[in-house]
């Protein structure tokens, strides 16, 4: 159980600068979520924190010492790794006794801790199998127990769930936080599964293009995104962003397609005429007269509630979530939108604007 | 996934057999076939006259302490060889593994030997190791010590060993460095972060996992240390001094070719058929099982 302090970490491959500065601190026993599209940098950030790469520059700190410098060996973590990285030619009980065998640890000790983990991952029975004659999820299971047994300062998850089926990794999901807040370790989860994120994470770090673009709890990142990107990375279906510009005073914006947005929680500063996006989520806006018209293109029903996708006046595309049936959704839809629902941004930044 | 193609007739399947069916059969079976046929014959001195003498031929050659030898020199020639080559192949598969810049011009430059025909490497290790002529072979003289490999025995085969181990590191070099290479990279990372040092990981990851690719090259290397060296011998010491370095693909040649006792010569090559087949069939066997994983 330790804290992990991330101090302006950066990270340059030859010419391509990949992080670019992240600063981030860790709370002893919290589980931070990492998460971002492809080629973000969140691996980067996770392999510099478990010494599998070097830092271009910055300092990593486990529970107060600067680990910077050391080996992965040296740094008492322990790592799940997407694909499991079993050892194919051990057992499983050799697959998890090898760090602890490694620490010079006695037999007996050794046996006690892996038929504990085991006992608690439910796979004491699989015990004397090798890898490839278990199951992914399987697998999964003694990638964690192999963690686990060494009792390490922090835990590592490089997307470890990605290679499940679906059903599979909401069951492995809720086992890996229960577990996690059991054991009460540091954790650092990468994933680029918004739905992982929200579930696991006591924060999250939202990455994008090398910066971490938001640093807060899931509740906070999904109710208030700091930019643009973050609005739309977390929450499905994704925000709309509708084309704005602030009136005179700053109390309200007009949008393109013609309607006058009010800023019930106050003015924004800003020039009139300044360029603004306005977000709303798909399941705020309302079925009802005297707002928009939506000619819509596409209705994907799921059940109990509807996605519609369709454009409005100007041309802007909007997707709305009504808990309506998709039966007898005509080709325009009148929707209203309410005030209070819209988080506004700069329409050059993209950065959110409070009052 | 094996696509399983059926022809209608069997007259095209046997035309396209046809090319590599011949080669066999002019090349191995045949020449087989007269091996073990004359290995039963004795001919006089002179070629003029043959009579069938059961397993005489065999008995004789097993009874004979110079073919004894020759065996025992195979033993030692073959293990010195495939274990040196293979150490030597193996280390510098890691290294070049390893290695972050000019890995291609490294791998390039120790897979050339394998392209030296192996008279030419033998004639190549000659002039360095001449005691009077070689550059190596004076050096280690003006050393103190006295280096001739066409009057000492250990030495001579010292030469041999290492001229035809020279020629088989490369061919073992590809197939550690393709090894190497199949050996997921998380899964040494996961051993890093486990705590395993360098040394460790070799010994506890590395080189289990390479097991199926050592064993194959270990039966490669013993099948080319009997059959394919006989080359370097021939050029380096033919077969001496003495009979320090013949083994027994080269005491098939003397024994035939230089003493005219075609019998004898016929059975000896009949029992390295033998040893091939069960090399071969080992081989097989073990390959198929892959060992660990």
């Amino acid at each position: 159980m330790a804290t992990l302090t991330l101090t302006s970490v950066k990270k340059q491959f030859a010419a391509t600068q990949v992080l670019h500065g992240i600063d981030l601190d860790v709370a002893d026993g919290e589980m931070i979520v990492v998460v971002g599209a492809s080629g973000c940098g969140k691996s980067t950030l996770l392999r510099i924190v478990a010494g599998l790469e070097t830092a271009t520059s910055g300092t990593v700190r486990i529970d107060g010492r600067d680990v910077t410098a050391l080996e992965p060996a040296d740094r008492d973590i322990a790592m799940v790794f997407q694909n499991y990285a079993l050892y194919p030619h051990m057992s499983v009980f050799e697959n998890m006794a090898y760090g602890l065998k490694i620490r010079g640890m006695k037999p007996a000790e050794i046996r006690r801790r892996v038929d504990e983990a085991a006992q608690m991952l439910e796979i004491g029975p699989l015990l004397d199998r090798k890898p490839r004659q278990l199951s992914g999820g399987q697998r999964q299971r003694v990638a964690m127990g192999r963690a686990v047994v060494r009792e390490p300062k922090l835990f590592l998850f490089d997307e470890p769930l990605s290679n499940l089926d679906a059903k599979l990794r909401v069951q492995m999901r809720a086992e890996i936080r229960r577990l996690q807040k059991r054991l009460g370790v540091t954790s650092l989860f990468v994933t680029h599964d918004q739905v992982e994120a929200m579930t696991l994470g006591d924060r999250l770090v939202v990455m994008h293009q090398g910066r971490a673009a938001q640093v807060a709890s899931p509740m906070e990142v999904w109710g208030r995104p700091a930019d643009t990107y973050v609005a739309s990375f977390i929450g499905s279906p994704a925000m709309n962003f509708l084309a704005a510009t602030l009136e005179p005073g700053g109390g309200a914006a007009a949008l393109k397609a013609g309607l006058t947005i009010g800023f019930p929680d106050g003015p924004r500063a800003g020039a009139a005429g300044m360029p603004l996006t306005l977000g709303i989520r798909p399941e705020h806006i309302q079925l009802g007269e005297g707002g928009l018209d939506l000619a819509v293109d596409l209705v994907e029903p799921l059940g109990s509630e509807t996605v519609i996708h369709g454009t409005i006046n100007g041309g802007e595309a909007l997707t709305v979530r009504l808990p309506i049936p998709a039966h007898g959704i005509g080709a325009v839809l009148p929707v209203i939108l309410p005030w209070d629902a819209f988080h506004v941004f700069d329409g050059s930044s993209g950065r959110r604007l409070e009052p | 996934m094996r696509k399983k193609v059926i022809f209608k007739g069997t007259l095209l399947p046997w035309l396209l057999l046809l090319p590599q069916l011949l080669i066999t059969g002019v090349f191995f079976f045949w020449p087989a076939g007269q091996a073990i046929y004359g290995s039963f014959l004795r001919e006089d001195a002179f070629g003029l006259s043959r009579e069938f003498v059961g397993l005489e031929n065999f008995s004789d050659i097993l009874a004979d302490p110079t073919y004894l030898a020759a065996g025992w020199n195979t033993v030692v020639f073959s293990s010195a060889v495939a274990f040196s080559a293979l150490g030597i192949a193996l280390f510098l598969a890691v290294q070049a593994d390893k290695a972050i810049r000019g890995t291609n011009f490294f791998k390039t430059m120790l897979i050339w030997p394998y392209a030296v025909a192996p008279a030419i490497a033998a004639v190549l290790w000659l002039f360095m190791f001449h005691p009077q002529i070689g550059l190596f072979g004076r050096m280690i003289n003006g050393m103190g010590i006295l280096w001739d490999y066409k009057l000492n025995g250990g030495q001579a085969m010292t030469l041999v060993v290492v001229a035809a181990a020279w020629k088989q590191v490369s061919y073992n070099f590809i197939f550690f460095m393709a090894g190497l290479q199949s050996i997921p990279r998380a899964v040494l990372e996961a051993a890093a972060i486990d705590g395993a040092r360098p040394m460790r990981r070799f010994w506890t990851i590395i080189f289990p996992l390479l097991a199926p690719t050592s064993f194959f090259l270990l039966v490669v290397n013993i099948v080319y240390a009997f059959f394919d060296t006989f080359g370097t011998i021939h050029a380096l010491t033919g077969g001496g001094p003495g009979q320090a370095t013949t083994t027994l693909i080269y005491k098939v040649y003397v024994d035939g070719v230089q003493n005219l006792n075609f019998g004898s010569s016929a059975a000896q090559s009949v029992i390295l058929m033998a040893i091939v087949i069960l090399l071969t069939a080992v081989q097989f066997r073990f390959i198929e099982r892959k060992v660990h994983y």
